[in-house]
């Protein structure tokens, strides 16, 4: 039967942060947790090939006991099961450790239950790192396709699938074998509406709780602060940079103004790069 | 005596080498200065070192030493003909663990982003992603200088500078056009290293059935000169003809903030700023934008920018050399009249 595992992860929405002025720390009052839009995506994707092959999809995350609501979420748009890693020792972990608790985890649901499809979004919109997928797939020794944007063909029988993805340069169509793991652009699959009986069982879903004291066994040296190589040595906001002139066309006009900016770029010595321009 | 070796990786598909390379080997040839006297005093050498892998590119290789590698080391083999994760992490990695370099730079390009993940992972340690600023500084309860790298987090809105005490190599991602292009040097010297190659066809797990190439332009506003973007602002899709029209007088593209992007009004291919490119033109000029972070943090690195923008108090004009309050609707038709009657002067 099919099995599609989807990894979540909950995420401030970064439209609405904003540094206090002042203090110059992250303002996160206020500021509504999200499902990583990439993650809700590559669900939406992952539920729509269950509705065409039968099947399940299961959605793991990893944080603290306020990424239920996030599982919840998940349940709404359509995936069966949720698993969230939650445990203090977790937490602080970069993303080598964060692939680890979710490799072990997913490699144990998998022996559960076998899973074809691994989907992570992109990347969280917070940490930005579009890391964790990669690392994830090494661990598993999967194959990836990162920036998938298409599932062209699922083929259980035979293991394999068709997969497209975006690259800068140009788009690839990638033949695999299942299990895969993707990382997923938006662009991979429309959010759906919720049919009314996932909204009505996600209200009271909970889901499972996974922690150090079981059922998947975790090394403590791989996790958390301790399995994380990298350290965040400072933070800050970014340098103010050193504003230039300006000038009114308002109270000068505009040939003035333009005049006034051309002469400057001379200054700056790219008059050369303005004349050599086609003509 | 040991040799404190600066990795950068090589990229290149269908043979053509993605211009990120060189800048990281000059960022690799800074990183290696600053440890120049501390490797001095302890008696180690200090070398600036590329990897590349492909098919019949030993070209490229020769080029690296121009743009400042010491040696190359070259995985030449038709299982390289085309990137795939598999083979190339797995290449990367055994690669690493025979030389054991100190800091290991990949570009943050989408093929980049896909690799540095993988090595970082099969190698056990520390990998920061997408960094702006790079710096081998002294860090209390450390012999050696230590990988300093800073980045943006939360969407632009916060710098986070990280390092990797114990593991190695120290790993950062670097974003294309975030630091400056060396100088080519062709009298430049150096050694190309041919490594034997493991990785086979069976190993790749994936196989590209298709490349489909995007019909219509391909703009590559990364490397562009001079960059003439749109905003909000414009108010209509048309304005973004008046737009090309200045690009083509400058012998430049044309730019667009994410609004521009979301509404259909231009391709992806033209946004500049955080989740679009980042580019450093010798000029840009921005018409109708407010100056978000988001977009900032994409061009702020420009050689010149000039603004226009009716808001007086628009964010734009902190990272412009040259503001112009106005109505860009008569800003630019003014430029194109300005710019034309200069050529006529000169010509
Ligand atoms: C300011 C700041 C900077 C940081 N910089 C770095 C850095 O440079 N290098 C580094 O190694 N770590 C860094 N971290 C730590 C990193 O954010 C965490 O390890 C985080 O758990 C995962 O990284 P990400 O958010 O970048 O995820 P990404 O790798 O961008 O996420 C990709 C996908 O992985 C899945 N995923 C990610 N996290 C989870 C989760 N908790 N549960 C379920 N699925 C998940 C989702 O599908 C997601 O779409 C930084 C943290 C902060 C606060
Ligand atoms: C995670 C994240 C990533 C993002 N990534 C990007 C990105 O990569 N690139 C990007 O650009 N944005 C990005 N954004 C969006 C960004 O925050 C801003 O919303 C966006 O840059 C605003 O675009 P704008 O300046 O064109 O529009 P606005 O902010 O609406 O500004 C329009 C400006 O035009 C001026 N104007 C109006 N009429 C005229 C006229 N006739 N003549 C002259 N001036 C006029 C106005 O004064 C105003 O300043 C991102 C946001 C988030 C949260």
């Amino acid at each position: 039967m099919f099995h599609a595992l989807v990894a979540v992860k909950q995420v401030p929405d970064t439209t609405n942060i904003r540094i206090d002025p002042d203090t110059g720390n992250l303002v996160r009052e206020g500021v509504p947790a999200i499902m990583n839009p990439y993650d809700a995506h590559a669900l939406a994707e992952a539920v729509r090939w269950k509705r065409q092959l039968g099947g399940k999809v299961t959605v793991v995350s990893m944080g603290p006991p306020s990424f239920i609501s996030t599982l919840r979420e998940a349940v709404e748009l359509g995936a069966d099961r949720g698993v969230l890693l939650t445990d203090r020792k977790f937490a602080g972990a970069d993303t080598l450790a964060t692939s680890y608790v979710l490799a072990e985890t997913i490699k144990a649901i998998h022996e559960q239950d076998p899973i074809h499809l691994v989907f992570f979004g992109k990347q969280a919109i917070d940490g930005d790192t579009a890391q964790v997928g990669p690392g994830v797939a090494v661990r598993m020794g999967l194959p990836i396709v990162t920036y998938a944007v298409k599932i062209r063909e699922v083929n259980l029988e035979e293991g394999r699938a068709v997969i497209e993805r975006k690259t800068e340069r140009w788009t690839e169509v990638v033949e695999t074998s299942l299990p895969v793991l993707l990382t997923c652009e938006k662009e991979i699959a429309e959010i759906p509406f919720a049919p009314l009986p996932d909204l009505i069982r996600s209200l009271r879903y909970d889901p499972e709780m996974w922690t150090l004291e079981g059922p998947c066994p975790f090394a403590l040296d791989q996790i958390g602060v301790k399995g994380s190589p990298t350290i965040v040595y400072k933070m800050g906001t970014p340098p103010l940079p050193q504003p230039g002139e300006k000038i009114n066309a308002r109270e000068t006009g505009v040939e003035e103004a333009v005049k006034f900016a051309l002469d400057k770029a001379a200054k700056a010595g790219i008059v050369q790069v303005i004349l050599g321009g086609a003509r | 005596m040991t040799t404190r070796r600066f990795w950068v990786f090589i990229e290149q598909e269908e043979g053509k080498v993605h211009p990120v390379s060189w800048e990281l080997l000059g960022v690799a040839r800074m990183l290696a200065s600053q440890v120049a006297a501390e490797a001095a005093a302890a008696g180690d050498v200090v070398a600036v070192e590329g990897v590349l892998l492909g098919d019949n590119v030993a070209h490229i290789a020769q080029e690296a030493l121009y743009y400042g590698a010491d040696r190359v080391y070259l995985f030449d083999d038709p299982v390289f003909a085309y990137y795939r994760n598999c083979p190339y992490y797995q290449t990367l990695a055994t690669v690493s663990r025979k030389y054991s370099p100190e800091v290991f730079l990949i570009g943050a390009t989408t093929l980049g982003r896909d690799l540095a993940g993988a090595v970082a992972t099969s190698l056990h340690t520390g990998l920061t992603a997408d960094c702006t600023g790079l710096e081998m500084g002294e860090v209390k309860g450390s012999v050696q200088r230590l990988l300093l790298a800073t980045r943006p987090a939360f969407g632009g809105n916060i710098m986070a500078t990280i390092l990797c005490r114990s593991e190695r190599p120290q790993m950062s991602s670097v974003r294309p056009r975030v630091f400056p292009m060396p100088e080519r040097n062709p009298n430049a010297q150096g050694e190309i290293v041919r490594e034997e190659v493991e990785a086979t066809e069976e190993s790749a797990m994936a196989c590209v059935l298709e490349f489909i190439h995007s019909k219509g332009e391909s703009v590559n506003i990364e490397y562009a000169d001079v960059i003439v973007s749109g905003g909000r602002g414009l108010g209509t899709p048309d304005g973004l003809k008046l737009l090309q029209e200045l690009a083509d007088e400058l012998g430049g593209v044309v730019g667009a903030s994410r609004p521009l992007i979301d509404s259909g009004w231009i391709s992806y291919a033209h946004q500049v700023g955080q989740s679009g490119r980042t580019v450093r033109p010798k000029l840009y000029i921005a018409a109708g934008i407010s100056g978000a972070l988001q977009h900032k943090v994409g061009m702020q690195n420009s050689d010149f920018i000039i603004a226009i923008n009716s808001d007086p108090k628009a964010p734009i004009f902190d990272v412009a050399d040259v503001g112009i309050v106005g109505d860009l609707y008569q800003v630019i038709p003014e430029l194109l009249k300005q710019i034309r009657a200069l050529k006529e002067a000169t010509a």
